[in-house]
């Protein structure tokens, strides 16, 4: 492991008490300090009650996974010390509240600060003893109550949450940590506001979507900042209306996404052919949770693969894209809007919890994807499916004087009226097709790879990247990320595993369907890591689990 | 090549495929007498039509007029988002009654919650014709289909009353042997700021055949009837509950109210921003 400075915190307590919250603004507070920052939410699927606990890991070099160890954890009930304290690394420390009995039987050295009482005595709410439990962090952590009071001002915004912050950080005693401070600020983003914000920077200007875990922040993200992003955000009846009013949205004009899990998009599937035939460019973000079914809604698993890849009636073109972290959920969710206009078809995005509600900081890049289209400049008749040689017609929405714009979702003929003639339904299927050779040219280099000449090759997909990347490094092994998952980036995988001894994939699922997909592309896979409990994999969990293939 | 039919600016080059006697026909002559009041002004370009799946979504193979073959009850959120792209654009959703009031009932409701701006029109012949005969929710209870060849077990639902209590700010009936009478309504209809809902009587010549019955007791709804009471909408749509019987057939518009529309409580007006500007001051 890289000698830098790095620190972990575990913040638990229950549904109700803020915890989601404080370890936010810990990690926003971290990176106003310049250190790189990941948080990791595990929260069961109930308001009130159950157990919450987030991690948030600090570190002055790149990171974007948790690990297991902490150096302190903050606790705001008993339940948290319980099934914690085995995390705590050697000089670790607990930080909670003076009320709490359990406080004095926990075998690890303590520190306790009477947050329940401060938060009594200054008549704030229950909730704000998270405030005065970060005030206590921060004074452990020897960071100056400036910042403290800072970072509450911009983002916490109350006087009281102020005052009950003062007050804890006073009474709370000075660890022996010396926390680094850089001078540039880190940016911070969950994977969900960068998927938002990389569809908005291509030009996203209808955004639908019905509420489902971990998709939901992304219908928040954008719906709160609407008017900023000129972009009009709608909640529909149901996923299907979401889908389809996309759709009609995009057939006049305005670039549009959906996003949802794995339940709500089977809802879509039927929609998604739609897009397919009568060649719309859609946009739907799958963030997958544990199935099947309702399964287990805000935990996370990498389950929907084979089901994006395969989903929809009928044959059409489209391209699965999978980020691994927030600046590539940026990224691809542009390159997904520019991919779907420039091809007319449908292009999904597959994120899971882990990376939806995860917090990175990491900077987004300034030259990003944007939308752009063949359109049509005029001229004769024009025709919405006319023969072209890369299978992409002109695009003109209607309303201009010129154009008669027919959609459709039978089979047509090029002005987009129903034909059921064998020689026209024969050249339309493969007009459609086409498109795929331009999507695969395009996307064929999206492969992400690390140690290129390591013996030993890491294989995965998506959010399984942060934990991934630190193995490689750590082991010297070499890693291989496909970005995108349809059209398959054969040939660059072909050349990103050249000379491999062994191959091992690792996904968060029970069937190993990255392996398979790798298998029907012809490669070989020798091992196989997967996990399937909800849980992703944290650095020191994987890293156990290579080692034992090793 | 183009797509007009030889003589007919309005109509495409595609051969019309409804059975002789087809209840389809009146609706079509209506609304091509629509279409044709926008075309003198110069604005057809501006009209556009979404259909469904079933005999009724031929019609936008026929017009010459920009049109979405959208899907099997989904004609309404189509429709909702062409409104979302452009609010300008004049939307005549057209959809069967199998559409409107089976697979795709909860964007009916829910277009009429939101008074959407545009214009339903549902060709209810109170069979399913092109998957040839079956019965559906406006069929009498009894009906002999094919899926129920000892007749239908259900109550018919009254889509007026539906129409009503979801909050559509236009509801009208219209019936395809009164064509003028129809072309006028729908007229009405696409004039009216917020969802106009017709529900077309047009017999199945093929499936059921109900023009005799209608042309029985099919009665225009009187021009003293008042138009904004809620009450007597409701009372003049019990006159007939979709069975075999009828005190009378009211034909007309039944209710009309202004309600500010979807579009102008909801939307915005879109543009770009400063991606850099906006991460300094959120995300950092």
């Amino acid at each position: 492991m890289k000698n830098s400075f790095e620190f972990s915190v575990l913040f638990g307590g229950k549904a109700g008490d803020g915890i989601r919250q404080l370890g936010i603004l810990w990690a926003k507070l971290l990176c106003r300090r310049g250190l790189k920052t990941f948080l990791y939410d595990d929260y069961p699927s109930l308001i009130r009650g159950g157990h919450n606990f987030s991690i948030v890991r600090a570190a002055e070099f790149p990171i974007s996974a948790h690990r297991d160890q902490v150096n302190v954890i903050v606790a705001l009930n008993e339940e948290t010390i319980r099934r914690h304290q085995q995390r705590l690394s050697e000089n670790g420390v607990v930080l909670c509240d003076q009320e709490i009995p359990e406080a004095q039987k926990a075998p690890s050295a303590q520190i306790t600060v009477p947050w329940a009482q401060i938060v009594k005595e200054l008549s704030a709410p229950k909730i704000m003893r998270n405030t005065a439990a970060l005030a206590s962090l921060v004074r452990f952590c020897q960071i100056p109550w400036e910042e403290l009071a800072q970072t509450l001002r911009e983002l916490a915004k109350t006087e009281l949450n102020l005052s009950v912050a003062q007050k804890s950080y006073e009474l709370s005693e000075k660890g022996h940590v010396d926390f680094p401070s850089k001078d540039k600020n880190q940016a911070f983003f969950f994977g969900n506001e960068a998927i938002a914000l990389g569809a908005a920077a291509a030009g996203l200007k209808v955004f639908l979507a019905y509420p489902m875990t971990p998709a939901s922040s992304i219908l928040h993200y954008l719906a709160a900042h609407r008017e900023r992003l000129g972009i009009n955000v709608i909640h529909p009846e149901n996923e299907i209306a979401a889908v389809l009013a996309a759709i009609g949205a995009a057939y006049a004009g305005s670039p549009a996404m959906t996003a949802t899990s794995g339940g709500g998009f089977a809802l879509m599937v039927e929609a998604l052919s739609l897009a397919g035939q009568a060649e719309i460019p859609l946009v739907i973000v799958e963030c997958q949770r544990p199935g099947p079914s309702t399964g287990v809604p805000t935990y996370t698993m990498q389950g929907d693969l084979e089901f994006v890849l395969t989903a929809g009636h009928g044959e059409f073109p489209r391209v699965v894209l999978a980020p691994g972290d927030a600046q590539e959920a940026f990224e691809l969710t542009a390159e997904a809007l520019r991919l779907a206009w420039r091809y007319q078809t449908p292009v999904l995005v597959l994120s899971d919890k882990h990376l939806s509600e995860s917090l990175f900081s990491q900077n987004l890049p300034q030259q990003f994807a944007r939308v752009e289209y063949k359109a049509w400049s005029g001229g004769q008749t024009y025709a919405r499916y006319a023969f072209s040689e890369d299978g992409v017609s002109p695009l003109a929405f209607p309303g201009r004087k010129d154009a008669i714009v027919k959609a459709t979702s039978y089979e047509h003929d090029p002005f987009g009226l129903t034909t059921e003639e064998p020689t026209q339904i024969a050249r339309m299927q493969e007009k459609r097709l086409r498109k795929e050779e331009g999507l695969k040219r395009e996307t064929e280099k999206m492969v992400g790879v690390f140690n290129r000449d390591a013996p030993v090759a890491l294989l995965c997909f998506g959010s399984t990247k942060g934990a991934a990347v630190e193995i490689a490094e750590r082991l010297g092994l070499r890693l291989v990320r496909p970005l995108v998952l349809r059209p398959f980036p054969t040939q660059t995988l072909q050349k990103a595993l050249k000379g491999a001894d062994r191959i091992i994939v690792c996904e968060t699922n029970a069937t190993g369907q990255l392996a398979k997909l790798l298998a029907f592309h012809g490669f070989r896979v020798d091992q196989k890591i997967l996990k399937y409990n909800g849980r992703p994999f944290s650095v020191d969990e994987l890293y156990e689990r290579v080692k034992e293939l090793l | 090549m183009n797509i007009f039919a030889k003589n007919d600016p309005l109509a495409t080059y595609a051969g019309n495929t409804w059975c002789p006697g087809c209840g389809n026909f009146g609706l079509l002559t209506a609304v091509k007498s629509v279409l044709k009041k926008f075309k003198e002004t110069g604005r057809l370009h501006e009209t556009l039509l979404v259909s469904g799946i079933g005999c009724h979504a031929k019609i936008v193979d026929y017009l010459a007029v920009n049109s979405f073959y959208s899907i099997h009850g989904r004609v309404l959120p189509v429709a909702w988002g062409i409104k979302m792209a452009n609010p300008t654009l004049t939307v005549i959703g057209h959809a069967g009654d199998g559409d409107a009031y089976g697979e795709g009932i909860s964007h009916l409701i829910f277009a009429a919650k939101r008074n959407t701006d545009l214009t339903l029109l549902v060709h209810n012949n109170r069979v399913y014709g092109l998957t040839t005969g079956q019965f559906t929710p406006t069929s009498p209870k009894g009906f002999p289909g094919r899926s129920t060849p000892s007749g239908s077990p259900e109550e018919p639902l009254n889509p007026i009353k539906l129409a009503l209590a979801s909050g559509a700010t236009f509801v009208a009936r219209g019936y395809v042997g009164k064509v003028k009478h129809l072309t006028n309504l729908i007229w009405e209809a696409v004039k009216h700021r917020g969802f106009s809902f017709i529900d077309v009587l047009q017999p199945c010549y093929t499936f059921f055949n109900t023009y005799s019955f209608y042309n029985e007791w099919v009665v225009e709804i009187p021009s003293d009837h008042p138009y904004e009471d809620l009450e007597a909408a409701f009372k003049l749509a019990e006159k007939w509950d979709y069975s075999s019987q009828a005190e009378e057939i009211p034909i007309g518009i039944f209710y009309k109210v202004k309600r500010p529309t979807f579009e102008e409580e909801a939307l915005i007006e879109t543009r770009d921003f400063d991606l850099f500007e906006h991460i300094r001051k959120f995300h950092q």
